[in-house]
C-alpha cells in the first residue's frame, strides 16, 4: 500500500516546491484563472508555457544520457476528447485545476477546499464505472503511446528547439508592448474612474 | 531589500522556468512527471476498499490495476499532492497573502453573495473535473505540463480541447459584459 520511504520523501519536497512555486505565481486564486478562461490575464498561460520550454530541454536532456525514460499517456481518442471536455467546463465551474485547487486550500480558500472534496467524488465515480466507461475511452481507437516526434518522423530535439525560438518570441513580443495593469482582487473598483 | 519569500508574487516566467527545473527534479530523482490527479483516484480507490474490502476480489477496477501491477497506494505522487498544500500554505504565510474567502469577488459580481450557491457549484465542478482528468489520464499538470513537454499526441490534444472547452464555459457563465470586471 505505501511505496518505500525515500520516494515517498522526495515527492513531498517536489510537491512543497511546486506548491510554493504556484501560490507565488498566483494561480491558487479564482480570479487569475477565470482571468486567464476570459482571455484577459495571461499568468496561466505564461507559466504554463515556460515551464514546458524549460522543462522538455532538461527532460531530454535527462533522457539522452539514461538518468530518466520518458511517460507518455496514451492516445485514447474517447477518453482524451470527452475528459479534456469535462475537465474544462469543470476547471471553469470551480475556478481552480487540480494542482491549483490544492495549492489554494493551502492559501486557505474555502469553495477550493468544497471543490477538492468534489473530485474526491468525482475520482470515486470513475473507480466505481470503471468496466463500463472503458468502451467510451476506447470509442474512437487506441493509438497507444504516440509522440509528435514519432508522427512527423524528426527528431525531438527538432521540436525542443522550435519550442525554445517560438516561447523566445511569444516573451518578446509580449513584453514589447505597453504593460497592462495588474488586476485586482475587488472587481469594479479599478472602472469606477472610467 | 526585501526577501523574496515574503513577496506575494513572482514573475509568472520565474515560476515557469522553476516548474520546469522542478520537472528536471521530478524525472531525475523518482523517474516520474509531475501530475496531480492519479492521486485522487487512489485515495478514492482505497477509500472503497477500506469501506467494502470485498471489491478488491469483485470490482473490476481492482481486478484489472491488480494484474497491471498498479494496485492503489500511497506512493510518490500522493505526497506530491499533499506537498503541494504544504508548499502553497507556507508560501501564503510567509506573505501574508492569505484569505478565507468563501465566496471570491469575481463570482459575486455575477452571480451574488450566496455562500451555499458557491459551494455547491464548486463541488459539482471539482467532481466533473477529477472525473474528466481520469477519463483522459490526465490534468493541467500531467498532459498540459508534464505530458506536452515530452511531445505526447494525447497530451497536446487534451490540452488543446480542454482549454477550448474552458474558454467556451467561462463565457458562458460571465459573458462579454462579466469579462469586463476581471
Amino acid at each position: 500500500m505505501f511505496e518505500e520511504p525515500i520516494r515517498l520523501g522526495l515527492g513531498l519536497l517536489t510537491g512543497i516546491v511546486f506548491g510554493f512555486l504556484l501560490q507565488k505565481g498566483r494561480v491558487a486564486k479564482y480570479h487569475v484563472i477565470l482571468g486567464q478562461l476570459l482571455l484577459k490575464d495571461w499568468t496561466v498561460v505564461k507559466i504554463m508555457g515556460t515551464a514546458v520550454v524549460v522543462g522538455s530541454v532538461g527532460v531530454f536532456a535527462l533522457v539522452d544520457n539514461n538518468q530518466t525514460s520518458l511517460h507518455i499517456k496514451p492516445l485514447l481518442l474517447g477518453g482524451v476528447l470527452v475528459g479534456a471536455v469535462l475537465f474544462g467546463a469543470g476547471m471553469a465551474v470551480l475556478g481552480y485545476c487540480p494542482g491549483t485547487s490544492v495549492a489554494a486550500c493551502g492559501e486557505g480558500r474555502r469553495d477550493a477546499m468544497v471543490g477538492v472534496l468534489g473530485m474526491l467524488v468525482g475520482a470515486g465515480l470513475f473507480v466505481a464505472l470503471y468496466s463500463p466507461l472503458q468502451s467510451l475511452t476506447k470509442m474512437w481507437g487506441d493509438h497507444g503511446k504516440l509522440t509528435l516526434p514519432e508522427l512527423f518522423g524528426v527528431s525531438p530535439w527538432l521540436l525542443v528547439a522550435g519550442l525554445v525560438a517560438a516561447g523566445l518570441l511569444v516573451v518578446w513580443f509580449v513584453e514589447s508592448r505597453p504593460r497592462r495593469r495588474e488586476p485586482l482582487e475587488t472587481p469594479g473598483t479599478r472602472h469606477a474612474a472610467g | 531589500m526585501s526577501n523574496p519569500l515574503t513577496k506575494t508574487a513572482w514573475s509568472p516566467y520565474l515560476v515557469g522556468a522553476g516548474i520546469g527545473i522542478l520537472s528536471w527534479f521530478a524525472f531525475a530523482t523518482a523517474n516520474h512527471p509531475l501530475g496531480i490527479t492519479s492521486a485522487f483516484e487512489n485515495t478514492a480507490a482505497l477509500a472503497g476498499q477500506a469501506v467494502a474490502p470485498s471489491l478488491e476480489k469483485s470490482h473490476p477496477y481492482y481486478v484489472e490495476k491488480a494484474e497491471q501491477g498498479e494496485s492503489p497506494k500511497i506512493g510518490w505522487e500522493w505526497m506530491l499532492v499533499l506537498g503541494v498544500f504544504v508548499g502553497a500554505l507556507l508560501s501564503s504565510l510567509f506573505s501574508g497573502d492569505r484569505t478565507d474567502l468563501k465566496v471570491p469577488p469575481l463570482w459575486r459580481s455575477r452571480f451574488g453573495n450566496g455562500t451555499a450557491k458557491r459551494l455547491v457549484v464548486a463541488f459539482l465542478g471539482g467532481a466533473v473535473m477529477m472525473f474528466g482528468a481520469r477519463l483522459a489520464q490526465g490534468c493541467t499538470s500531467g498532459h498540459g505540463i508534464s505530458g506536452t513537454l515530452q511531445f505526447a499526441a494525447s497530451s497536446w490534444l487534451f490540452v488543446v480541447a480542454m482549454f477550448a472547452a474552458a474558454v467556451a464555459t467561462a463565457f458562458l457563465l460571465y459573458g462579454r459584459e462579466g469579462a469586463k470586471n476581471v
